[in-house]
């Protein structure tokens, strides 16, 4: 019996590790089209889909949009500030308004954990989380997880570790999740005031220095350090977590295999990651924004008309 | 439910065969000739049909692999998904003489999503279809040019096409009432 997605993508917590090698797999395909000369198939015709962004947004936005015309949707994007009205108030009006407009799928971001599930639980429509707050980044968890199995061919025994501002990172949450469904090792490595007070029941090794993460991993995932931490007094400087957390070439020159160099974006070149690291030889950076479209465009499929109603009548049908 | 093996692995071999020959026959030769399967057997088929023209005339066919799920016109009422198998078409198709092939044929279909797909890889000189089984039952205005076997089966009818590198052998079954 072939897996299904069901109505919404809200994390990657709760899927099972068959929903995982699904969206996986069927990104495979998804990656010829966009090498053709008309990157685009008519599958979503008709099927109207608005990306909500409440916070700001380039890459991801941007991806998804491709991942929509690609398919044929139409996307309609709002860029939504949520600073004048109450964030709960927002979304219950924004997701009214929605519905009255007789769209298919919303993509939402938003600075509230929690804001796709509740969103997801007001409106008919599938609701793909494109990222909220400090919960759960799943497409982008997804196209990590992607880039990685391209590169070494299977998840399970793999050893990753991720470096970085653990505890205010989504896209490390979704990591965390996804790869040790799929059997991979995970591993955090960064300052203790970035990392979760309870980082041990995420079932996490814990590296304090970068070298030793390095000598254990297989790949590292880069997270980016947003330049308001130091300022809300996270870590002393800049230059400081450079110092002991960036990860350099000459660091990497020093453990004795390659390591495969992750980075969902925006970077700091010069602070979490350095340039010549960043466009070198081991960095599948890059991959991951060509394997972000693929992503997206599986997960838009596997979810378009998911309603439980639609699988009954079908199975009448047979 | 009763089941009548209606070509087995010396009659497919054989009607291959001739499909081969006509396909040759077809196109004047093999010039500027790509066979191009439709997943998952209709690929298997078109790369036996591509070695039985390189036997005869010397020169193996290019063959491409067409998945047509994501041009299905019945994706909004079906479900869950199905599975997206792989499009491989990597070679210019403008000006080319295509020849899609698949095991069935019985709607058409299937056939006009690849006749979709096709079209936005380019545009062939001609595009022709041949056929392990023609069925009948179509819905659409398609007819192939070059058919293996015909059946009339009433819709609660199946075919099923085997093939050795995916089934372990070659036959082609009819299945009565087996929905």
């Amino acid at each position: 019996m072939t897996p299904t997605l069901g109505k919404d993508l809200l994390g990657l917590e709760p899927l099972s590790a068959e929903q995982i090698r699904l969206v996986l797999d069927t990104a495979l395909p998804f990656k010829e089209i966009s090498e053709r000369a008309i990157k685009r198939v008519p599958t979503l015709r008709g099927a109207t889909i608005v990306n909500l962004f409440f916070e700001a947004s380039t890459r991801t936005r941007i991806s998804f949009e491709f991942a929509e015309k690609r398919l044929s949707a139409d996307p309609v994007n709002v860029a939504a500030s949520g600073s004048s009205v109450a964030k709960g108030e927002t979304l219950v009006d924004t997701a009214r308004n929605l519905e009255a407009m007789r769209i298919d799928m919303v993509v939402v971001r938003h600075a509230a954990s929690g804001a796709a599930q509740f969103l997801a639980e007001r409106i008919e429509s599938n609701v793909i989380n494109a990222g909220d707050g400090m919960h759960e980044h799943p497409t982008q968890g997804l196209l990590d997880l992607l880039t990685l199995r391209d590169h070494f061919g299977a998840l399970a025994g793999l050893r990753v570790c991720i470096v970085g501002d653990v505890l205010h990172s989504r896209v490390a949450r979704s990591n965390i999740w996804g790869l040790q469904k799929m059997g991979a090792e995970v591993a955090v490595c960064g300052p203790r005031s970035l990392l979760p007070n309870a980082i041990a029941e995420f079932g996490v090794r814990v590296f304090d220095r970068i070298d030793e993460a390095m000598e254990w991993a297989q790949a590292l995932n880069v997270l980016r350090l947003q330049l308001e931490r130091m300022e809300a007094g996270f870590i002393p400087s800049l230059r400081e977590y450079n110092r002991v957390f960036g990860v350099t070439s000459e660091r990497l020159a020093r453990a004795d295999h390659p390591l495969l160099i992750l980075h969902p974006g925006p970077m700091n070149r010069g602070v979490e990651i350095d340039s010549d690291v960043a466009d070198g030889p081991h960095s599948v950076i890059l991959n991951q924004v060509t394997n972000g479209v693929a992503v997206r465009m599986a997960v838009l499929y596997l979810l378009a008309g998911g309603k439980p109603e639609l699988a009954e009548a079908a199975k009448a049908d047979r | 439910m009763t089941s009548t093996t209606v070509l087995d692995a010396r009659a497919v071999e054989r009607t291959l065969q001739r499909m081969a020959g006509e396909i040759v026959e077809l196109n004047d030769g093999t010039d500027r000739l790509i066979l191009v399967g439709i997943q998952r057997r209709g690929v298997q088929l078109a790369d036996r049909l591509a070695a039985m023209i390189g036997e005869r005339e010397g020169i193996v066919p290019p063959r491409g692999a067409l998945d047509i799920t994501l041009y299905r016109d019945d994706l909004q009422t079906i479900g869950p998904r199905p599975i997206v198998g792989a499009t491989d078409l990597p070679w210019d198709i403008d000006g080319q003489r295509i020849v899609i092939v698949d095991d069935v044929l019985y709607t058409g279909r299937t056939v006009r999503a690849a006749l979709d797909e096709l079209a936005d890889f380019g545009r062939p000189s001609r595009i022709a279809l041949a056929v392990l089984v023609d069925r009948g039952g179509r819905e659409l205005p398609i007819h192939a040019d070059i058919v293996g076997k015909r059946v009339e089966l009433p819709a609660a009818g199946r075919v099923d096409v085997l093939v050795e590198t995916l089934d372990g052998r070659d036959a082609v079954i009819i299945v009565e009432d087996g929905a």
